[in-house]
């Protein structure tokens, strides 16, 4: 029983770790998009207000994969454990 | 005007269950009123967002009472400059069909961001529970079917065979998946400042009481490193992101109505169905 227990926290734990590599993605893609609007900022620096804009909006976008998966972590983390182990206990008796 | 935040507040206070150490817990729920199917709890977020709807419209109140046509009154200054910027925002990215769209944007606006902004006073931001942030979503989805459908409803479904028939399963997927990614970028993003901060702050305490653990009596039990080390994160979590969030989803929703309204389409059917009354009004005459 307590095996089982530990098995399903344990692998809980590291679903979630597993599931935020998904954090690499959007680090990569908003460092690319702010490193452009910089070069365009640098070549045309009238034009910040805009660009600036337009790439708060694309970083916010770009984050959503990444917060998918912290959405995941934290239903692993805080929902699942309680969730699993309940089903156990239904199956064990 | 801060009455019902401070009603809020002294609600926390009651019903928050003594505690030791650092938690990260839902919304407390208040009390739960039986429904046919399943109860129905009603919690922080609900009372936190209808409290916070009574102060905005006070504020409101408070904006616009005793405008003029000459301001000489420093909030008339300010709210002008704020209704005449959501007007441009609104104009420029939406176009001149949906001008009065500007009310709709602007509460959204105001709501998200000061929904987000109460977890500065301690209290649970409505925004970190899904079901508030779903709910706004869900609205924005009907508003943007409802422009859809405005061209006809077999225009709408054939819409979903373009490009090609073969993509229809995966533009029904897509269509669904707009509220849900407006609804988790919105959660996921207030949720993860308040997880962030909570994992801070307890970190914090445990190095202060490793490091400085060793004076004497209760010099020793003051979490030192907790102090103002916290606020700087508090200041881009709590205020950029929030204000951020908010600006994001007014300009999501703006950008969705506008490009499910197809105007040029719209404007030929209605003539079309102009000539058609002509030439039965012609016909029976």
């Amino acid at each position: 029983m307590e095996l089982a227990i530990g098995i399903i926290l344990g692998c809980c734990a590291l679903g979630a770790g597993t599931a935020m590599i998904a954090g690499i993605g959007p680090g990569i893609g908003e460092g690319n998009a702010v490193g452009k609007a910089c070069e365009a900022i640098g070549r045309q620096p009238e034009s910040k207000g805009s660009v600036t804009s337009t790439m708060l909006m694309g970083c916010a976008v770009a984050e959503t994969t990444g917060l998918y998966a912290l959405i995941i972590a934290i239903l692993l983390i805080f929902v699942a454990p309680n969730y699993l182990v309940n089903i156990l206990m239904k199956f064990i008796g | 005007m801060l009455l019902p935040i401070v009603a809020a507040m002294v609600l926390k206070v009651i019903f928050t269950p003594a505690s030791q150490g650092v938690e990260i817990t839902g919304a407390l729920i208040y009390f739960t009123i039986p429904m046919p199917f399943m109860d129905l709890p009603i919690g922080e977020s609900q009372v936190n967002s209808w409290l916070l709807i009574i102060s905005i419209i006070f504020l409101c109140l408070f904006m616009t009472h005793g405008i003029k046509e000459r301001p000489n009154l420093k909030r008339q200054y300010v709210i002008e400059w704020a209704v005449d910027k959501v007007k441009a925002m609104v104009g420029e990215s939406m176009g001149e069909y949906f001008a009065g769209f500007a009310s709709f944007i602007a509460g959204i606006m105001v709501l998200s961001a000061f929904s987000s902004l109460m977890s500065l006073v301690g209290l649970f931001p409505p925004t970190s529970d899904i079901n508030v942030v779903a709910g706004w979503a869900i609205l924005v989805f009907f508003i943007i079917t409802y422009y859809k459908m405005k061209c006809g409803p077999v225009n709408y479904l054939k819409g979903f065979t373009k490009p090609v028939a073969l993509l229809l399963p995966i533009n029904i997927i897509s269509e669904f998946a707009t509220p849900v990614s407006m609804a988790f970028r919105h959660y996921g993003n207030i949720l993860s400042g308040t997880v962030i901060s909570v994992l801070l702050g307890a970190a914090l305490r445990t190095l202060s009481a490793k490091i400085l653990g060793w004076l004497p009596g209760f010099l020793g039990d003051i979490p030192y490193l907790q102090v103002g080390i916290p606020a700087v994160l508090s200041l881009y979590f709590d205020v950029f992101s929030s204000l951020l969030q908010a600006y994001i989803f007014a300009m999501l929703t703006m950008m969705y109505v506008s490009s499910a309204f197809d105007y040029d389409l719209y404007s030929q059917r209605q003539n079309d169905k102009q000539k058609k009354k002509q030439k039965k009004a012609a016909a029976n005459a």
